[in-house]
C-alpha cells in the first residue's frame, strides 16, 4: 500500500440491523488537506468517524492510515498512531482545570501516562507545551478553572486544544462551531484557520461560510453514500448537490 | 513556569497533613488506654482509601469490596497459624493474596453499566463468604479461624493486650500505604484515572487504554484492602466470616459518604467520624445505633457535608438559592 494519502477508507460499509448507515464510503484524504465532509442531517457524517476512529465496527470495507490498514485497532491504538478526533457535543474532563486537562494529555500522548511515582507536572517540557497550547487556543487566563464552571466558547476551544494536545497526524473535527455564540464564534474561527499545514484535517460543517472558506476539496454524503467531490468550487455549482440542499428532489 | 507551580502544588504536603500525620502517631502514647480503637480506625481507614481508589478516582461503584478485605484476612491468619507467625510476612502475604484476586476480579468489572458492577461485586463477596462458611476444615467455618497467634512485630515488640503496639502497627501500614497512594492520585496514572472517571468516551479518544486503568487500580485498591484485612486478622488474632460481610462493604460505603469521595484525606476522615460516632451512639444507646447512623446520613445527604461542617452558615440562604 502506498502511503500516499494521510487517511483512505475502502469500501466503508456500516449497517444497524436493516438500515445502511454508511454506504461502500471511499475516501482519500491527501497529506495536509482541508477536507470537509457536508450532506443533509441523516446523511451518515458522525458514523462515518465513528468508524473511522473505531468506535463503532465498520461491517465491510478497511481504513488505512498512512498507508498501514488501522481496520482492527481499538480506538486508544488509533489516537496513538495519529488519527484524533473532537466531538460535536463537547467531551471533556469535567472536574479538571485546562491546565490539567492538557498537561495529562500531553503526558499520556509522550507515553507517560501510566506513571504513578513523579507528580503531574513534574516535566517541564510538558508543561511547556501544555502552556503553548493553553496560549494558541486562548485558554491561559482560563486554565486554573475547572472546566465544567468555563463558558460555552472556552469549552469548544479546549475540546479541540485536547485533540490538538495528542499531535495528530489526522485530525477529525466534528462539527467545531455548532453552538457557538456570535460573540465567541470569531475567535474560534480563526484558531480552526490556523491549526498547522502538516495536520490533515476531515472537518464535519453544517455552516457552510467556514465549509467554503476553510476546505479545499468537499465531499457530500447522502443517505450514507458518497453522492459527489470535488473542490469548493465545483460543489458550489453541482446541481445536484443543490438539489440536495434545496429540496428539489423528487422525494 | 507559574503553570508548572500551580500543578506541582496540588502534589506538594501541606503542614495540616504533616500536623494530622504526627497526631496520629502520637495518639496511642497519650489515650493509651483508646489504643484499641484507634488501631480499629486505623485499618478500616485504609479499607475506605482504598474503596476510595475505586470509587472516588474510577467511579465504579463496589458493594463487594469486603472481598478482598476478607480474603487478605484469611489469608494472613492461615499463613501465621500454619507458616509464620511473623507479623510482616504474613502482612505481605495477606496483600499478595487479594492482589491476585483483585486482577483476577478486575476482568468482571470492565463491562457493563453501574448496577451490573454492583450485582457482580457484590456477587463475588458473596461466594467467598459462602466457600469461607463452607471449606471449614481450613477456616473454621461460621466459629471462625481461631488461636492465631503472633509473633513479635520486627522480632522485637510484643503485641500487648493493651493494643498499643497494634495502633502503631496499623498506623505505620496506613501511612505507608496512605503515601503511596497519594503520590498515584497527584501522578499522570490518577490524572489518567479522573479522565477516566469524567468522561470514558473522551479517554478513549486521547488514547487512554481504559480497560488497563481500571485494571490496575482495581488491583492497587484490592492490595490495600487486604492488608486492611491482614491487620484486622493479625491484630485481633482471629478471622471471621462477617469479614466478607454486606455489612462491611456498605460500612465502608458510607464511611466514604461521610468523609467525601475522590480525596484519600476523605477516607480516613469517614472512618475516622464513623467509628466515633458508633462508640459514642452505642455506649448511650448499644441496640438503635443504627437508627442514628441512618438519621446522620439522611441529615448529611440533605443539607450537604459543606454546609453540615458549617453550622454558621445554617440560616442563610442556601447556595443554590442565593446564585439565582
Amino acid at each position: 500500500m502506498s502511503a500516499s494519502y494521510a487517511l483512505q477508507t475502502l469500501g466503508l460499509v456500516k449497517r444497524f440491523g436493516g438500515i445502511t448507515a454508511t454506504d461502500h464510503v471511499s475516501l482519500n484524504i491527501a497529506h495536509g488537506a482541508r477536507h470537509a465532509l457536508i450532506g443533509p442531517n441523516g446523511a451518515g457524517k458522525t458514523t462515518l468517524i465513528n468508524l473511522m476512529t473505531g468506535v463503532l465496527p465498520a461491517t465491510e470495507g478497511r481504513i488505512l492510515l498512512q498507508g498501514d490498514d488501522i481496520s482492527d485497532l481499538a480506538p486508544n491504538q488509533r489516537v496513538s498512531r495519529g488519527m484524533v478526533r473532537t466531538f460535536q457535543i463537547n467531551q471533556l474532563f469535567n472536574s479538571l482545570t485546562p491546565l490539567e486537562t492538557l498537561a495529562m494529555v500531553v503526558t499520556q500522548h509522550r507515553g507517560e501516562g501510566a506513571r504513578w511515582w513523579q507528580p503531574l507536572g513534574h516535566s517541564a517540557a510538558i508543561i511547556e507545551r501544555a502552556e503553548q497550547l493553553l496560549e494558541q487556543f486562548h485558554l491561559t487566563d482560563v486554565m486554573q478553572q475547572r472546566t465544567e464552571h468555563l463558558a460555552y466558547g472556552k469549552r469548544r476551544l479546549l475540546e479541540m486544544a485536547i485533540a490538538l494536545a495528542c499531535e495528530p497526524r489526522v485530525l477529525l473535527l466534528d462539527e467545531p462551531v455548532a453552538g457557538v455564540p456570535a460573540g465567541e464564534r470569531d475567535e474560534l474561527l480563526h484558531t480552526v484557520a490556523a491549526l498547522p499545514t502538516d495536520v490533515s484535517i476531515v472537518l464535519i460543517e453544517h455552516d457552510m461560510d467556514l465549509v467554503f472558506n476553510f476546505a479545499d476539496r468537499i465531499t457530500v454524503l447522502v443517505n450514507g453514500a458518497v453522492l459527489t467531490e470535488g473542490t469548493p468550487q465545483e460543489i458550489a455549482h453541482d446541481p445536484q448537490v443543490k438539489a440536495v440542499y434545496l429540496g428539489t428532489s423528487h422525494d | 513556569m507559574t503553570a508548572q507551580k500551580s500543578l506541582l502544588h496540588a502534589a506538594r504536603w501541606q503542614p495540616l497533613e504533616l500536623v494530622f500525620w504526627v497526631m496520629a502517631f502520637v495518639m496511642p502514647y497519650v489515650v493509651g488506654q483508646h489504643a484499641l480503637i484507634i488501631n480499629e480506625i486505623a485499618i478500616v481507614a485504609l479499607f475506605a482509601v482504598s474503596l476510595d481508589l475505586i470509587l472516588g478516582y474510577t467511579g465504579i461503584v463496589s458493594l463487594g469490596h469486603a472481598a478482598f478485605l476478607g480474603f487478605g484476612a484469611y489469608s494472613a491468619a492461615l499463613f501465621a497459624k500454619h507458616v509464620n507467625p511473623d507479623p510482616l510476612l504474613g502482612l505481605a502475604v495477606g496483600m499478595a493474596a487479594s492482589t491476585v484476586l483483585g486482577v483476577v476480579c478486575s476482568f468482571t468489572i470492565m463491562r457493563g453499566s453501574d448496577l451490573t458492577r454492583l450485582m457482580v461485586t457484590l456477587g463475588t463477596a458473596l461466594i467467598l463468604l459462602e466457600l469461607a462458611n463452607k471449606w471449614g476444615d481450613l477456616t473454621g467455618g461460621a466459629d471462625g479461624l481461631q488461636g492465631v497467634i503472633m509473633g513479635p512485630l520486627l522480632g522485637q515488640f510484643e503485641f500487648d493486650l493493651m493494643g498499643q503496639i497494634s495502633a502503631w502497627y496499623s498506623l505505620s501500614v496506613l501511612f505507608i500505604l496512605f503515601v503511596l497512594a497519594r503520590r498515584l492520585v497527584h501522578a499522570p496514572l490518577g490524572a489518567t484515572l479522573k479522565a477516566v472517571r469524567d468522561n470514558r468516551l473522551r479517554a478513549m479518544a486521547i488514547g487512554i487504554s481504559v480497560t488497563s486503568r481500571l485494571a490496575v487500580v482495581y488491583t492497587v485498591a484490592a492490595g490495600m484492602a487486604g492488608a486492611a484485612g491482614a491487620l484486622m486478622a493479625q491484630t485481633t488474632g482471629f478471622a471471621s466470616l462477617d469479614v466478607f460481610a454486606l455489612d462491611r462493604s456498605a460500612d465502608v460505603m458510607l464511611m466514604l459518604a461521610i468523609g467525601g469521595v475522590g480525596w484519600l484525606y476523605g477516607g480516613i476522615a469517614g472512618a475516622v467520624a464513623f467509628k466515633l460516632m458508633y462508640d459514642v451512639i452505642a455506649n448511650i444507646t448499644p441496640q438503635y445505633w443504627t437508627f442514628w447512623i441512618g438519621l446522620f446520613l439522611v441529615v448529611l445527604v440533605l443539607v450537604g457535608r459543606e454546609r453540615l461542617i458549617r453550622p454558621w452558615t445554617w440560616l442563610g440562604p442556601s447556595r443554590g438559592e442565593g446564585a439565582s
